[in-house]
């Protein structure tokens, strides 16, 4: 630093020794001990911690102090609103739920009941077609019988003309009534 | 000083930057002359200003870098006079922040190239310790009367033992603003006039590079050194707070 000044060679040493020859500015064995500085630094440092002090206690300090209660009160009251938050959405998730299960119930009645309708129709549609059927069966039988019949009478009757036929080419004469009676015994048997 | 004749050519003066000059010339430092002391005071006071008020001036809930230096500061003070003194030492967190930030300032400023380390004086740190001497001392017989002196009184010790602990205990007492301003002036001045010895040896080429790396080593030391020292000064005054408080160990 700023040694030029000062650079008077020898005088140091002589301080060091303790020889007392300083003169003001001049190089000393230790400038700590140069008690004409004192008054000088001990005004400049009152002067310095009134002016730090009233710096920290008027302004500094209470502003710090206000920033830090506020970001406090803003983290607290944050932490609060989410908690707020988390305990709706939980509502949310329980109604949600609530409303699936609900769903879910009103699906299965919807189904069952589809389901019921739904028997319900083919019974009658079955019982329905059943009855058609018995009578379109009945009607068959009936008709079937008919057509036997018929077929009966007819074999009745070509049978009397061949055995009348048969007689006459035999050369004897048969009465229809006797023809008729043989043939209804044949049949029969 | 014994350099000069021991090394001839050399020319160190690792004292010389303690010397109070007056800032304007002349050479006579009256008690309100405006000297290097002055200047480097101011100075500290410009920061302390930059930091505390400026840093500050958003006063932002998401603070910005400066602001969050300024908090740091405020909460580590905050804490340890909380700490050490207890609930009824914050309302001298005032007192104590203003030393602590008048001297850990200092101490910085001073490792500047060039700077005059305020806090290096014993006229500064003694006055400084006197006051928290003396405040100390008036507020303890404030706080408790008489019962103040019951801080020599060690009712832990064996009663034989109490008269000889009260002794060491009062000669302790008084010997707490000398430990108290020469710890920090003593470290503040060895450190300084180290590096300054070292860099004296930095014009011989041969051994300049050692010398180089030890100003850097000692100068990192430094660094460390300054904020502790404000550190254990803030912190002995919290402790010396907490004896006038509550006396009774």
């Amino acid at each position: 630093m700023a040694t030029e000044e000062t650079d008077t060679n020898g005088d140091g040493l002589a301080d060091a020794l303790g020889v007392d020859s300083h003169s003001a500015g001049e190089a000393v064995g230790m400038p700590q001990l140069d008690f004409s500085s004192f008054p000088n630094q001990i005004f400049w440092l009152v002067i310095t911690l009134v002016v730090i002090y009233l710096i920290l206690n008027r302004i500094a300090l209470p502003r710090i102090a206000s920033v830090l209660a506020d970001r406090a009160g803003a983290i607290s009251n944050d932490i609060a609103a989410a908690e707020d938050l988390r305990n709706k959405a939980v509502e949310a998730e329980a109604a949600y739920d609530k409303a699936l299960v609900d769903a879910r119930a009103e699906a299965q009645k919807i189904i069952a009941d589809a389901k019921a309708d739904i028997q319900k129709d083919l019974d009658v549609a079955t019982s329905h077609a059943e009855a058609e059927i018995a009578a379109k069966t009945a009607e068959s039988e009936s008709r079937i019988a008919e057509i036997r019949d018929g077929a009966i009478d007819s074999v009745r009757e070509v049978a009397n003309d061949v055995a009348k036929e048969i007689v006459s080419v035999l050369g004897q004469k048969a009465d229809a009534n006797t023809i008729k009676a043989a043939v209804e015994q044949r049949i029969k048997s | 000083m014994a350099e000069d004749a021991a090394e001839g050519g050399l020319n160190i003066h690792p004292m010389d930057q303690f010397v109070v000059k007056p800032l304007f010339g002349g050479t006579e430092v009256n008690w309100y002359t405006p000297t290097n002391v002055t200047l480097w005071m101011a100075l500290a006071v410009l920061c302390v200003v930059l930091l505390l008020v400026v840093g500050t001036r958003g006063r932002a809930i998401v603070p910005s870098r400066i602001q969050s230096v300024a908090e740091l500061a405020y909460g580590f003070v905050y804490k340890m006079v909380e700490d050490v003194t207890g609930k009824d030492g914050l309302k001298y967190f005032p007192y104590i922040m203003t030393l602590f930030i008048f001297i850990v300032f200092s101490n910085f400023l001073g490792l500047l190239p060039m700077a005059f380390t305020t806090t290096s004086h014993i006229a500064v740190t003694g006055v400084m310790a006197m006051a928290v001497f003396l405040f100390v001392t008036i507020l303890g017989f404030v706080k408790n009367g008489a019962g103040f002196l019951s801080v020599f009184w060690i009712s832990a010790a064996p009663l034989v033992l109490r008269p000889i602990l009260a002794l060491i205990e009062v000669i302790s007492y008084f010997v707490r603003p000398v430990s108290h301003s020469i710890r920090l002036a003593g470290n503040m001045m060895a450190g300084h006039a180290v590096i300054k010895v070292f860099a004296g040896f930095a014009v011989v080429a041969l051994i300049s590079p050692v010398s180089i790396a030890a100003i850097s080593a000692i100068y990192a030391l430094e660094v460390l050194v300054s904020f502790i020292q404000a550190y254990v000064f803030a912190i002995l005054t919290c402790v010396y707070l907490r004896d006038a408080l509550h006396p009774h160990h």
